[in-house]
């Protein structure tokens, strides 16, 4: 700056003086802003790698109209506050916090903000400015049960979970009931590792149960390495979150895939249109947040075929895994012959269904 | 129970064991120099990282391997010379070198995430492994032989060997050891670079091995762990290889226990015990009367030969 003229001043400020104009043409097609903050990093091909995989597709969908910001690694502690207001204060219209461990972060900041709109990914928390969303995981995990159903010699399955909470509870009920369906026989044997990212545990578990004689083992854990140890031993697994298919060739029968992209399509959408109102969303097969990845083609049609008619039977309303007679671990009957479980008492589920072996 | 069950079990308790193992025979040679080097974490990290890319692109495993060793020597370099050559706190620092490696690893990984490893086969042919026996022997890779080989050659070195007397003589009394011409600095310097580099290989072991792919912080604090096993087998060999496998038994049979209905203790504790086991050392290593009599007398204290 030590040669600037008195020429290049007066350059300055004719262009300066043009601003406001460019601004207020620029201003009518600014696109609209949506920020997301991330628990993982975009590469770690589960949970937060789905999240920017929506984001992506969000942008695909809506092109010039958006601009969208991500934040990854976000602690879900209170260093998550000042990373919500930087987002809001950088004129992001809408938020979407995708983790659980984020809820009084995103109410707080909400508060703060009462033009902005957040989204919480898991929770249950809501505001006038502040929505929840999350996904029927459940269904698909109906889907892979009646794979393993199929599947199992043994009649014994396995499910590596992380911790007792409604989701894996939901989870692994859902998964046996389904099996179950198939062959009334089927016990599963259920391992809690007390941790969702422990890849030499999940390894460790992997090889336990299938040493007690598990022939297809499933994961709510977020690691392929389950996978890997299935596709040594010769037995069968699931992916979780992505299809896994390249880490197991042949032990990956399909994945439950999390997707993402038509929620915040249809939510950004609306924030356009002026539409969006504080709701709740907990969406599943129907609407596309959860699919199913392509099966192995080792699987044998009628296997298929019989995974299909649960996915059809979600998509047309007609079927649901939580349909009783459902029995708990002890012989009690919890769900009468007939009747559907109401998805208030599947958020707050605490008890295995008959059939379950836990500790 | 047959035994084939039995040999089945016995390979989950070796595969759980190993790097724990390894990390803590590195650590167990820093700390008889009189080092106490709580970075253990970061470099396995780093050499969980630097194994799995560099078998990756050279598609030679025991170039990966050799790597892991080779980056976690250097990260402990980064320590040493903060600790020896500059005279800073060896707790704090090996705290800082633990986030650090979580930290560097995960940079040097965002390319590497969603690969799955090279195939490492086991050294031994594989018709020994098929059988039901021998396969205990003959059926594990590398890794596994590599950590016995190291334990016991590190047992024989400290209590047989003139190096080894020198090396606990300067963790023992550092003051003597320089007062009669040996380097305390040099030789601190190669014992920190030994942990490293064992430390390195023992992350490797997790990302080429035990779950062969990267994935941020795989290690899961068992770098902890390793710290904890050196402190808890009063700084002996024989102790340490026992310690190791009595945890890998341990952490088996929980699982075991859990996938056949009982809980031997309430999950919330497994779930909290490597955080209870790190805090146990850190309580363990800063109070002095709580520390065992075995323990190298010049542990975590720095040297300054003119000071």
């Amino acid at each position: 700056m030590g040669n600037f003229t008195r020429r290049d001043f007066v350059k300055a400020a004719a262009a300066a003086s043009t601003l406001p104009l460019l601004g207020a043409r620029a201003n009518a097609a600014e696109p609209l802003k949506v920020g997301f903050i991330f628990l993982g990093p975009i590469g770690d091909y589960g949970w937060t790698w789905a999240h920017n995989r929506g984001r992506l597709e969000l942008e695909k969908e809506l092109g010039s109209q958006i601009k969208t910001t991500y934040v990854e690694n976000v602690k879900e502690d209170a260093s998550a506050v000042p990373i919500l207001r930087d987002l809001a204060r950088q004129g992001n219209k809408i938020i979407f916090a995708t983790s659980f461990g984020y809820m009084d972060q995103v109410l707080e900041v909400a508060k703060e903000f009462p033009d902005v709109k957040f989204e919480h990914c898991t929770g249950f928390k809501r505001a006038p400015n502040v929505s929840t969303y999350n996904s029927r995981f459940h269904e698909g995990r109906a889907v892979t049960g009646t794979i393993a159903g199929h599947v199992s010699k043994s009649g014994v399955i396995g499910y590596l979970g992380s911790f007792k909470i409604p989701e894996v509870v939901m989870g692994v009920n859902a998964f046996t009931l389904a099996a179950q369906a198939v062959n009334p026989k089927i016990q599963t044997k259920l391992v809690m590792i007390d941790s969702w990212f422990d890849p030499a545990k999940e390894t460790a578990a992997t090889q336990t149960l299938a040493n007690l004689g598990c022939d297809v083992i499933a994961t709510h854990t977020d690691s392929p390495a389950p996978l890997q140890f299935c596709q040594q031993k010769g037995i069968f697994g699931f992916g979780q979150g992505a299809d896994m298919s390249k880490f197991a060739p042949k032990a990956h029968l399909t994945a439950i895939e999390d997707i993402w992209g038509p929620h915040y399509i249809k939510r950004v959408k609306d924030v356009l249109a002026g539409s969006w109102k504080s709701d709740d969303f907990w969406d599943g097969i129907k609407e596309g947040n959860v699919k199913v990845s392509p099966y192995n083609a080792s699987l044998p049609k009628d296997v298929q075929d019989a995974a299909n008619k649960i996915i059809d039977g979600y998509k047309a309303g007609s079927y649901d895994v939580f349909t009783g007679p459902i029995f708990d671990q002890g012989g009690t009957l919890k769900v009468k012959d007939g009747e559907k479980m109401g998805l208030g008492d599947l958020a707050t589920i605490d008890w295995y269904v008959k059939g379950i072996q836990s500790a | 129970m047959t035994l084939s069950f039995i040999i089945d079990a016995l390979i989950t308790v070796i595969g759980i064991t190993t790097p724990i193992l390894l990390a803590a025979s590195g650590e167990l040679v820093v700390e008889k120099s009189g080092v106490i080097n709580l970075g253990v974490e970061g470099m396995m990290l780093v050499g969980a990282i630097t194994g799995f890319a560099v078998s990756f692109e050279t598609g030679n495993p025991w170039i990966g391997i050799a790597a892991a060793a080779v980056a976690g020597a250097a990260t402990s370099m980064i320590f040493g010379i903060l600790v020896l050559s500059l005279g800073t706190n060896q707790v704090a620092t090996g705290l800082a070198l633990t986030i650090f490696g979580i930290g560097l690893s995960s940079l040097i990984g965002s390319n590497y995430t969603g690969f799955a490893a090279m195939p490492f086969d086991p050294p031994f042919p594989d018709e020994w492994a098929q059988d039901a026996i021998l396969r205990v022997f003959f059926g594990h890779s590398f890794f596994v032989y590599f950590a016995i080989i190291v334990i016991f050659t590190i047992g024989w070195f400290l209590s047989h060997t003139r190096a080894g007397l020198v090396l606990r003589a300067v963790g023992e009394n550092d003051f003597s050891a320089h007062s009669i011409g040996y380097s305390v600095i040099g030789i601190r310097y190669c014992a920190i670079a030994f942990g490293g580099a064992v430390a390195g290989i023992a992350g490797a072991d997790f990302s080429m091995v035990i779950t062969p792919l990267w994935a941020e912080q795989m290690t899961a604090g068992r770098g902890w762990i390793a710290l904890a096993l050196v402190v808890f087998s009063g700084w002996r060999a024989g102790r340490l290889l026992a310690g190791a496998y009595f945890f890998g038994i341990l952490m088996t049979l929980e699982l075991y226990a859990k996938a056949s209905g009982y809980a031997i203790l309430p999950s919330q504790f497994w779930a909290a015990m490597p955080y209870l086991i790190a805090v146990a050392v850190l309580a363990l290593i800063s109070s002095r009367d709580g520390r065992s009599g075995k323990e190298p007398a010049c542990l975590g204290k720095p040297f300054m030969p003119n000071g």
